[in-house]
């Protein structure tokens, strides 16, 4: 496998190879671990990795597999407006929420 | 990229991301309804989560991560053209997203069999927060499987063109688009699993 991505090192910047995403995989693989073992914790440790590790994991997925990083900032853009626009709408819920 | 060949893969991938942001507002709006419904009923949801299947959701979420890396694996193989390896990638990420399906349907099938589905009299017995959050569980989970079976038809369309050679080195929008879209039913999966199993 090395040998492929010393062939396509010149290509590194446009297309990564097998390892890079073998790599992103068992990071995701691990973090789905620990998301478990926090939840086996306690409940405030179960919503602490619901609030971090899962959209940490989310991201991988989105910068790697969906190779967000190799794309130019459009993609990005397009993809942060839409997370932010669900933000908006979650915030403005839960304030209308807090104060009934 | 080859100008002179009338195509357009930026254009293209950009087509399949805006669809794609149209599919995250669609589950955003399921998962900000849960939000609010799991902070009017924490015990309803807690009690709820309980009877569900950690094991099983927790080999589904690993399950689909692998068959998002087969995918992402095709890609690197076809751009290499190693063509025989990019089939192997996405027939595995078939049976693996078959896979996921089968446990699906026995996670429901066992709700099924204690009186737990859409309307069912024994649902209609217990507390609201409980009864909305296995709507909220049918619902998302449900939308999530048909999101699944999609993908996996687009990605055996996908097989068939690498093998035909219509999907090849210097020609494979389709597959990234076709994988974008798996990616993405990857990562609903992936806020799924603590919604349900482990944060409930």
């Amino acid at each position: 496998m090395s040998e492929h991505v010393e062939q396509a090192s010149e290509h590194a910047a446009e297309h990564p190879g097998y390892g890079t995403f073998i790599k992103v995989w068992v990071a995701l693989v691990v973090l789905t671990g620990c998301l478990v073992g926090m939840s086996l914790v306690s409940q405030t440790y179960a919503v602490w990795g619901l609030l971090t590790l899962t959209p940490l994991k989310a991201g991988l997925v989105f910068y790697f597999f969906m190779h967000l990083r190799y794309e130019g900032p459009l993609f990005k853009v397009v993809v942060l407006v839409t997370l932010g626009t669900l933000l908006i709408f979650f915030a403005l819920l839960f304030s209308d929420v807090a104060f009934r | 990229m080859s100008g002179h060949l009338h195509r357009d893969d930026f254009g293209s991938r950009l087509g399949m991301w805006l669809f794609l942001v149209t599919e995250m507002v669609l589950f955003g709006g399921l998962f900000i309804a849960y939000s609010y419904m799991r902070y009017r009923y924490p015990g309803e949801f807690h009690h709820g989560g309980s009877e569900l299947n950690v094991t099983l959701g927790v080999i589904n979420t690993v399950v689909l991560l692998t068959s998002s890396l087969t995918v992402v694996l095709a890609i690197v193989a076809v751009q290499r053209a190693e063509k025989r390896r990019a089939m192997t990638f996405l027939g595995t990420t078939l049976v693996l997203g078959l896979t996921f399906l089968v446990i699906k349907s026995f996670e429901w099938g066992a709700k099924f069999h204690h009186g737990l589905y859409p309307n069912s009299p024994h649902l209609a017995t217990l507390p609201p927060g409980e009864q909305v959050f296995f709507g909220l569980y049918f619902t998302m989970t449900g939308l999530h499987g048909l999101h699944v079976v999609a993908g996996l038809s687009v990605l055996g369309v996908m097989l068939w063109w690498v093998a035909t050679d219509r999907i090849r080195q210097d020609r494979y929008i389709h597959l990234e688009n076709g994988g974008l879209y798996w990616h993405l039913v990857d990562v609903i999966w992936i806020f799924l699993l603590p919604l349900f199993y482990l944060a409930a």
